[in-house]
């Protein structure tokens, strides 16, 4: 191994006041109050440190402390020996971005919700007086107040609507907002006119009242997808990509990939993943691609080739030239493909934007044809435009508003809970329409590590041997093999031949481990045991001049994959692999979990051509897989999900992530989606037979400011009541309903 | 209903005052954690240190 100073000082942040240095860790292992108290006292109870606190919601640590009593290697230590892993945010990539939104639409909430509590209580003043006594100048000076709070209050509240209905019809194109402003502003520039012509009414309540619901649903919506991106912000961060970089004076240093530039040399050990794409230069070793190509075999590489982040480097260590994603490469070749996949993807139109494209044209014309009619019939255009403007103001998308990001929220949170995170809002949606579901083998249907098949059939003494012999050994097949044997004394004087395997001397016998080349076994013995599992990798033992043996080591099925399989076809899904990995390796897992159709030998433009095809039959693809192969297919499919353990490039080319060793969140993203996209259809419903019955009072002129306040904060709470009740649904219960949907 | 003259500034005071609050809790990331200070509340931490019997 090469050990090497870490490079801390890229996390810190350090304060201009007290020469305290500031940074905040990724911690993993945190589940209640205990372990927050544990960690709090553990570490301010030590010299140095002025400050410890973790947020319980964030699981991030931020500490503050003084460089020369204490360092971060010291803290990272304390804190794994309490039994928590630890990794410092490297600051160049945590984003503040979310959190400022997040922030800006809570200050205009509590503006909206502040100017809309006042306004009222001078609007109820008003409505009890019109049926009583109020006088007249009463009630303007009333109007005149609610003025002076409702318009800044509007304008400061209203900005993130109004910059995004601007920012639409500057692309000439309709989204929700732009009703929500056009209605918005005109209630308001009404109540002005009303007010200085001593009308009875006036709409300041209304407009505040909308600008505060809608509001309230864009910060929940905004707090849901800011703190599903916190925790893949963890994940990341505790993943701690870092590298060995080869400074020019020879030493070495280990530092955060942000700090790796084209050019460097880095060096990657034995057992080490590879952080960087790059050429190797000198070193020879074999590398376990099944990240990047799904191929679960070996591959050797020598100096001139080519190596991928997010490979794992088994035998030899290597010094890597970084390179740019350059002409020619694997890397180079997905990126391309992505991006024409990406293209491709965003002409898919949300829900909410489809009824926004149908309701605005619809509303406007309701109140043009409104403002036409009385003033032709009544003569009176001030009286028609008021009338015409009530129609706009009780059509305000108060519900249907909220009708879309209730469910979105409501469902993000349910997902959030059985450990899937969705990039963005709309892949609920997506999800639901989905028929055929395509999986990769590697790392998607399998699990992430290998485990020896035929431990039955190896004789216990040679196995322990073996296993012994294994714990030298960085190979991860070796690694599998040790862990099955339950060998716990390493064996000395152990050499590892790079590309071959690992040998040793015991009592005079020489002991060797490794590939069927090495140990001397013929390749027809090698396939007559590859019959029983053809998708095995083989390890040989072979004990000096005695019969060698045959370790078969497999990646193996997820424990629940078989169920959950069988559950999806049951319900109706379409199911397929494919896979780059050797046709005997996926055809033996087809046939394990019971899926029919599979592909294998794919490269990445094969999968895309694949789903281009099920796509052209008519079929809405849901892409589950984890490779860098994978990533352009993700992209391109109609939705996609990618477990936690894949590649950064394939996290964020899917539309979201599950979390864990079992395949089911799948099923039950699916099954979720389903219950809210019916949410969200009832929802849409609701508003439309609210419109229904509103338009025709507000079109024959009967609607009053109180009546505008009632039938708005109705319906939202309506819509709201019933995107809870997917809430109320016991996870049984999504099961089996899904199932029925 | 010459005490509106008074009553409505003071009320709208009063409002302005609770905004301010609010807005000020917001600065200082009093919404950070939601999940923490109700745990937090219940730990012994201000408490001298006592030994363990």
């Amino acid at each position: 191994m090469v050990s090497s100073a870490r490079d801390w000082d890229s996390f810190a942040s350090s304060s201009p006041v007290n020469g305290a240095i500031h940074m905040d860790f990724a911690v993993d292992g945190v589940h209640c109050a205990g372990c927050m108290g544990k960690i709090e006292r553990g570490l301010s109870r030590m010299d140095g440190i002025d400050r410890a606190r973790l947020n319980l919601s964030s699981h991030r640590l931020s500490v503050d402390w003084h460089p020369d009593e204490i360092n971060a290697e010291t803290i990272v230590e304390v804190l794994d020996a309490m039994g928590y892993k630890a990794h410092p945010f490297d600051p160049n990539l945590v984003r503040e971005s979310g959190d400022a939104t997040s922030r800006e639409l809570l200050r205009c909430m509590a503006v909206a919700g502040f100017a809309s509590m006042n306004v009222m209580l001078l609007s109820v003043s008003i409505w009890s007086g019109n049926v009583t006594d109020i006088a007249p100048e009463t009630r303007d000076f009333f109007h005149w107040l609610s003025a002076l709070i409702a318009l800044p209050a509007a304008a400061y509240a209203g900005r993130p609507f109004f910059r995004s209905a601007f920012a639409a019809l500057r692309i000439r194109s309709v989204n929700m907002d732009v009703p929500i402003t056009i209605g918005v502003l005109l209630a308001l520039a009404l109540s002005v006119l009303q007010t200085i012509q001593h009308a009875e009414h006036a709409y300041f309540d209304s407009a505040i009242m909308l600008l505060f619901f809608l509001l309230i649903g864009r910060y929940l919506d905004q707090n849901m997808r800011r703190r599903t991106r916190s925790f893949a912000e963890n994940i990341a961060a505790l993943r701690a990509d870092m590298a060995v970089k080869l400074l020019p004076d020879g030493s070495t240093r280990e530092v955060p990939l942000s700090r790796v530039d084209p050019g460097d040399s880095v060096l990657v050990s034995p057992g080490e993943r590879v952080s960087v794409d790059g050429i190797v230069q000198t070193g020879q070793s074999d590398i376990d691609q099944s990240l990047i190509t799904g191929e679960t075999a070996l591959c050797a590489v020598k100096p001139g080739s080519n190596v991928y982040a997010g490979t794992l480097n088994a035998t030899g260590s290597l010094k890597i030239q970084v390179t740019a994603a350059t002409q020619g490469t694997l890397l180079d070749e997905v990126n391309r493909l992505l991006e024409t996949a990406a293209q491709a993807r965003s002409r898919y139109v949300k829900l909410a934007d489809r009824a926004a494209a149908l309701y605005a044209p619809m509303v406007h014309s309701a109140a043009a044809l409104t403002f036409l009619g009385w003033w032709i019939w009544g003569g009176d255009w001030q009286q028609a435009m008021i009338i015409a403007i009530s129609v706009l103001i009780i059509t305000c998308p108060c519900a249907l508003g909220l009708a879309i990001p209730a469910v979105q929220v409501v469902a993000s949170g349910l997902l959030y809970r059985f450990g899937i995170l969705l990039n963005s809002g709309d892949a609920i949606e997506r999800l639901a329409e989905v028929d055929t579901i395509v999986f990769d083998k590697t790392g998607t249907l399998t699990n992430a590590k290998p485990h020896l098949v035929n431990a039955s059939a190896c004789s216990g003494s040679a196995l322990n041997l073996a296993g012994r012999l294994a714990l030298s050994s960085r190979h991860p097949l070796a690694i599998a093999l040790a862990k099955a044997s339950d060998a716990a004394n390493p064996l000395e004087n152990v050499q590892e031949i790079p590309g071959a395997g690992v040998e040793a001397i015991l009592d005079g016998q020489r002991l060797r481990l490794g590939s069927p080349d090495f140990c001397g076994v013929s390749s027809s013995r090698v396939e007559t045991a590859l019959a029983s599992s053809p998708g095995a990798s083989v390890l040989v033992f072979q004990c000096d001049q005695k019969e060698p043996d045959l370790f078969l080591i497999e990646q193996s099925v997820r424990e629940d994959a078989q169920n959950v399989v069988l559950q999806l076809q049951s319900s109706g899904y379409h199911l397929e692999i494919l896979s780059g990995d050797r046709r005997a390796a996926v055809s033996a897992v087809a046939a394990e979990i019971g899926i029919k159709t599979y592909a294998a030998e794919l490269h990445p433009q094969d999968k895309i051509a694949r789903l281009d095809e099920l796509k052209a039959s008519g079929r809405t693809v849901l892409m589950v897989g984890d490779g860098l192969n994978d990533a352009p297919a993700l992209a391109a499919a109609h939705v996609s999900l990618s477990p936690v353990t894949a590649v950064q490039l394939s996290q964020a080319a899917a539309d979201g992530v599950f979390l864990g060793e079992r395949l089911e969140p799948v099923a039950r993203a699916l099954n979720i989606s389903i219950l809210a996209r019916r949410a969200m259809s009832q929802n849409l419903l609701l508003s439309t037979l609210y419109n229904i019955v509103a338009v025709p009072i507000a079109v024959a002129g009967f609607v009053t400011p109180l009546l505008a306040a009632v039938a708005m904060s109705g319906s939202s709470i309506i819509v709201t009541a019933n995107a809870l009740r997917l809430r109320l649904m016991q996870p049984r219960q999504i099961n089996s309903n899904g199932e029925q949907g | 209903m010459d005490v509106l003259i008074y009553l409505i500034p003071v009320a709208l005071f009063l409002g302005g005052l609770g905004l301010c609050a609010f807005l000020w809790s917001l600065k200082s990331g009093q919404y950070d954690d939601m999940e923490g200070p109700k745990w937090r509340v219940l730990s012994d931490d201000d408490l001298p240190e006592r030994e363990e019997p």
